[in-house]
């Protein structure tokens, strides 16, 4: 099993809000493609090689303790899967302007960004269930 | 202006959630009227001999490790009771016939495996001892 020092998921969702709160607010497309390629690096090479985590161990992790909790990789890249269908939306909705389902995609993608940052919230426990679920009907 | 207090709201709105799932998850709920009934067939293992702790897992969710360890740890104490590990993924049938809607989730079975407690969500250790007194 790949195991990953657990506080960089988190990090990568804090800084993932921050991104997805100035892409709201400016209606930036370039500022949601940026956030769209973090995801799809994290969802499909995995979240230590996506650039959040690059910033996360050359700035962040030098300065925390050395001991930390471990987790398994599987779990933060099935939110970042999750995550990069909804900036993948959002990006859609941006650049034709369609600035309702932007703004739904990016909501809701900071939605889940935020709580997993700020609450440790565990996407794939609440969505890849019910997710077979429906689609092994 | 207008998308600053949509970025407002969804704050609060997760905020709020998270609150609330941090209270609700883990605890653990009795269900005197469940007619829910485990077989050793179903779950590929025999049951405890006076009850057993069946814990829905899947690959994707970081708290089912810290819930196994809680649940190993607090039934190694009691020789009868059994702690029994069940991948979601593959045992979909079961799954749907329990209601199992995320993991981790944990049904405590009496000697017979009927369901007689449930809890969503990564359990505390002493509610767990707690349940166990119970059956």
């Amino acid at each position: 099993m790949n195991m990953i020092d657990a506080r960089g998921p988190r990090w990568s969702a804090g800084l993932t809000s921050i991104v997805l709160i100035i892409a709201l607010i400016t209606r930036s497309p370039i500022v949601i493609i940026i956030q769209l390629i973090q995801f799809a690096i994290g969802a499909f090479a995995g979240p230590p090689k996506s650039p959040y985590a690059w910033l996360y161990k050359k700035f962040v992790q030098p300065r925390l303790s050395k001991t930390f909790d471990s987790e398994d990789v599987r779990p933060p890249q099935f939110a970042q899967f999750v995550g990069f269908i909804f900036a993948l939306i959002a990006t859609l909705g941006a650049l034709t302007h369609t600035w309702l389902v932007f703004t739904f995609a990016a909501s809701f993608a900071l939605f889940a960004a935020f709580l997993n940052s700020a609450f440790g919230y565990c996407l794939g426990c609440k969505m890849y269930l019910l997710g077979v679920r429906l689609r092994r009907g | 202006m207008n998308s600053l207090l949509i970025v407002i709201a969804v704050l609060l709105v997760a905020c709020t959630y998270g609150v609330v799932d941090r209270k609700r998850s883990g605890k653990i709920k009795s269900k005197t009227d469940s007619r829910n009934e485990i077989t050793a067939h179903e779950v590929g293992a025999e049951l405890g001999e006076s009850a057993t702790v069946l814990q829905f897992s899947s690959a994707f969710c970081t708290p089912c490790r810290a819930t196994r360890s809680t649940l190993t740890s607090v039934i190694s104490h009691y020789p009868k009771i059994k702690h029994i590990e069940v991948d979601a993924d593959t045992n979909l049938q079961l799954v749907r016939r329990l209601d199992i809607r995320q993991t981790p989730t944990t049904l405590f079975l009496n000697s017979a495996g009927r369901e007689i407690a449930r809890a969503v969500g990564a359990p505390k250790r002493d509610q767990v001892i707690y349940a166990l007194e119970q059956i």
